[in-house]
């Protein structure tokens, strides 16, 4: 068992500690980081310019990015902190004080307009919390005597059910399967019939067994808290107060299909959350949950490392994520093989959602009845959803899975609602003549995220802020997403600044069906969602923003071909278009 | 006892192992693709070799076949797909094809004949950006690459370096030498290497040989681009292959011949 020696840093942590201390990496410090961690300077290089948060020019003393979420996210309060200060987005004041610039989505939906000063959440903005902030960094005040209560994050837990009501017992799900023993663990997974909780809903049970089934010696577990679609921080809560049914959910994971070594990786927004999740697992090991010998059995050895990211959506995606754990640019894998059987480091690994592990730690403490008398038959068990956008009350709402839209708007206090985007921009963009519709996998697939739109929203503009999200996001590795979503996002620009024809939109459709059909992974195959729902939904939506209303080309081409056709002495089929 | 799967409703027998891309290649069937070389570990990037694998997506490059598959690739349908894929990658960069150099051996201006496009279609990006002609016998010209990243592989599979990466994402992505100044002078490729000669598209050029086959003489323009044994003649770069032979394989950068 190597566990007690000390791994190189990890490229990331590196990185960004080279960068907390001198603001950006420099070409040199790519240099000196390839060479003390034994890397291709190319694969540095390329890390930086892979993540949103590794800047190869320097950023101000205070680095403040926006969110550019539709629910937490504020371009006027960006506009004016920018004029207060005298910055160009995007541009290091020249003083080297301030930088100001957009992100994408923080997490932060249930809390208001929120940024991130250098990496720190800072939420509820509001006008006059801009002119503060402003007045703190002109004065040079460090961001550690900053009023303590701005980034106080609460959780918003509006409705609990089966997972959120349980006070967790660090250890009792451990204990759990020791006394009923590993096999018989998986077997209650399986009759619970849990489906992963990230989006895709496959079968927990069966992806445990298939890694513990492939060929190998070592094998690894992998959490990922990577949570980067907008309007989703169901993962935030569960890791701020649910942490110990995750970290057991790994363990038993672990146990079951014979991994020693589990990873979390957690996305750069949540660093936040970093110390306090280390010092849980640090009292784990204290404890005799975490490390060898866990609960004194001999042969029961399980570690759990934690693996901060630096800014890409896609690294949400399994095996975009392994290569992020690797080191590496956040690329998607070819698939198959797919994780299960080559994974990190080319060994079977699991990668499972927060939530998923939390829920099946439950699910061995609780029995598999327990989770199944909730929900529907396809999709047993509840839901945690994070409810954000034009209501009263944002924040977690945990459901019996088959609850119909009506019913959240109803709890969160939402009226007059134009549109309901369901799943984050990945998802589904819901009207309101399908608000009887239920959440489930079975209707409406969500990994957790519930964006409402009030009738008084530019809906038009939330699909176009979707569609740049994602073009953003692309990692650009195959053609259809790469250029695709930039295409698709120039044409939403074009429709939305009211120059778009009728062509304009019958080539956004072509574009989106393409793009979704013919990517290399999910990203780009759920990119045009929001594009395509908005056109076979809100259609007038489009069009009343088209140069020409009447559905007419600009000027009639054929007929102004009338003066060559006399001149021709032509007036056949094909001198007509 | 052969393993088929069908192509377009012919059978077409497979090794296990063998992706769609082997087998179509094996039983002498185009499949259009730019990101693929026989040789080199598949990629799966530039998705021109798309096919509807039982009604599904799937690039034929890296999906493994097997016994059953249905598979779609010479159709209407997928030829407008790949069209539109390729017009995709021309307004992406800066492809000025009367004036490059490699116009005429182009992959990608061949497979765009061979799609019959005739236009760009969609508005032209422009993007911007660096030449890299440090080095004394080749120069990079990023506005045309592709992102293939066949010149990685051929670096790292069979030249045994590691000279070219990819950094960046989205349409920010780019070709990058893994040199201590990031230039291809300070890197140790060497005019020999597979990596030198291997660009699809007009991105890394051999300098000083310019023009040495006319127009109208080159690769595709006596070849067809769905000729599956092409593979060979392509890489013969600078010199037209049935000139080859003749020629001395140190003069003109002349690969492997
Ligand atoms: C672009 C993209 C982003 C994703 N982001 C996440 C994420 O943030 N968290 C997550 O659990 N799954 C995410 N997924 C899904 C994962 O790839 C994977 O299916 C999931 O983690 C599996 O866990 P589960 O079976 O427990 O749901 C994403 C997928 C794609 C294509
Ligand atoms: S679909 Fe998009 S995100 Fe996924 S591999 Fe292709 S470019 Fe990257
Ligand atoms: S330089 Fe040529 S071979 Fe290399 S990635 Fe670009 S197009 Fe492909
Ligand atoms: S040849 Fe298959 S994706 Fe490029």
């Amino acid at each position: 068992m190597t566990m007690n020696t000390q791994p190189p840093e990890h490229l990331l942590h590196v990185m960004h500690a080279h960068q907390e201390e001198h603001r950006f990496i420099s070409d040199q410090a790519v240099n000196s980081i390839a060479e003390k961690l034994k890397l291709p300077r190319a694969q540095v290089e390329a890390v930086r310019e892979f993540y949103a948060f590794f800047h190869s020019k320097p950023r101000g003393t205070y680095d403040l990015l926006f969110s550019n979420c539709t629910s937490c996210g504020s371009p006027s309060l960006m506009r004016q902190l920018c004029e207060l200060l005298h910055v160009t987005a995007d541009k290091t004041r020249s003083d080297g004080a301030v930088s100001i610039g957009e992100t994408s989505c923080i997490g932060m939906c249930d809390h208001g307009a929120s940024l991130l000063v250098n990496g720190r959440p800072l939420h509820s903005l509001d006008g006059s919390r801009i002119e503060a902030i402003a007045k703190l960094i002109e004065a040079a005040t460090p961001v550690e005597q900053w009023p303590a209560e701005w980034f106080e994050i609460n959780n918003h837990i509006h409705r609990s059910d089966l997972l959120l009501k349980e006070s967790f017992t660090p250890g009792a799900a451990l204990h759990a399967v020791e006394a009923g023993g590993a096999d018989a663990a998986l077997e209650k997974i399986r009759f619970s019939d849990l489906r992963g909780r990230g989006g895709a809903g496959f079968s927990t049970a069966q992806k445990w067994q298939f890694c513990r089934e492939a060929a190998g010696d070592t094998r690894y577990v992998i959490c990922n808290a990577d949570e980067g679609e907008p309007g989703t921080f169901k993962d935030r809560v569960l890791l701020t107060s649910y942490a110990d049914a995750v970290f057991e959910g790994m363990a038993l994971c672990g146990r079951i299909i014979g991994a020693r070594q589990g990873y979390i990786y957690l996305r750069a927004e949540y660093r936040y959350l970093l110390d306090r999740l280390e010092n849980r697992l640090a009292e784990r090991r204290e404890a005799g949950l975490l490390g060898e010998k866990i609960l004194g059995i001999e042969g029961f050895d399980f570690d759990i490392e934690i693996v901060v990211g630096a800014g890409a959506y896609i690294c949400g995606e399994e095996s975009a994520l392994i290569e992020s754990l690797e080191e590496k640019p956040g690329n998607p894998r070819i698939r198959p093989p797919f994780p299960v059987t080559h994974g990190y480091m080319g060994k079977p690994t699991v990668v499972n959602n927060v939530e998923t592990l939390a829920a099946a730690a439950a699910i061995v403490l609780h029995g598999e009845r327990w989770f199944r008398g909730a929900g529907t038959w396809q999709s047993r068990g509840t839901k945690i959803l994070s409810v954000s956008g034009d209501c009263a009350r944002p924040g977690i709402y945990e459901y019996p899975f088959g609850v119909s839209i009506n019913d959240i708007l109803k709890d969160c206090g939402a009226v007059q609602v134009q549109a309901v985007q369901v799943g984050g921009p990945s998802g589904r963009l819901v009207d309101p003549s399908h608000f009887d519709h239920h959440i489930a996998f079975e209707d409406l697939a969500t990994g957790g995220s519930l964006m409402i739109f009030h009738h008084s929203r530019n809906l038009l503009e939330v699909i176009r802020n979707f569609t740049c999200f994602f073009t953003h996001e692309s990692c650009g590795f195959c053609t259809p997403c790469r250029v695709g979503t930039a295409l698709l996002k120039n044409g939403m620009d074009k429709v939305a600044s009211g120059h778009g024809t009728a062509h304009d939109l019958d080539e956004l459709k072509a574009t989106a069906a393409l793009v979704s059909r013919r990517s290399h992974c999910g990203l780009g195959m759920t990119a045009p969602n929001p594009i395509r729902d908005g056109l076979k939904y809100f259609p007038e939506l489009f069009e009343a923003r088209l140069l020409h209303q009447e559905m007419e080309p600009e000027f009639n081409l054929d007929a102004s071909l009338e003066e060559a056709r006399q001149l021709t002495h032509r007036d056949d089929a094909e001198a007509h278009l | 006892m052969s393993k088929f799967i069908k192509i377009d409703g012919v059978e077409v027998p497979f090794e296990e192992g063998q992706t769609i891309m082997d087998a179509a290649l094996a039983a002498d069937i185009y499949i259009p693709h730019l990101c693929h070389r026989p040789g080199l570990s598949p990629h799966g990037s530039c998705k021109l070799c798309t096919v509807d694998v039982n009604g599904r997506a799937v690039s034929s490059c890296t999906m493994p076949a097997s016994e059953g598959m249905e598979i779609e690739n010479d159709t209407p349908a997928l030829k407008k797909v790949r069209k539109t894929i390729t017009q995709m990658l021309f307004v992406e960069g800066n492809h000025l094809c009367p004036s490059c150099e490699k116009t005429g051996d182009c992959t990608l201006q061949a497979v765009a004949y061979h799609l019959d496009m005739l236009d760009g279609h969609f508005p032209q990006f422009y993007p911007r950006r660096e030449v890299d002609a440090s080095h004394s016998s080749l120069v990079i010209d990023r506005d045309r690459c592709i992102m293939c990243e066949l010149c990685v592989r051929a670096s790292r599979e069979i030249d045994g370096k590691d000279v070219f990466a990819i950094s960046g994402r989205g349409t920010g992505r780019h070709l990058i030498v893994n040199s201590p100044t990031g230039k291809l002078g300070d890197s140790d490729i060497e005019l020999d290497d597979l990596a030198a000669h291997i660009c699809p598209v007009g991105a890394i050029l051999i300098k000083d040989h310019g023009y040495e086959v006319p127009i109208g003489r080159r690769t595709f323009d006596l070849h067809s681009v769905a000729e599956t044994d092409l593979e060979e003649v392509i890489l013969k770069k600078s010199a037209h292959h049935d000139e080859g032979e003749e020629r001395d394989p140190n003069e003109g950068g002349v690969y492997g011949v």
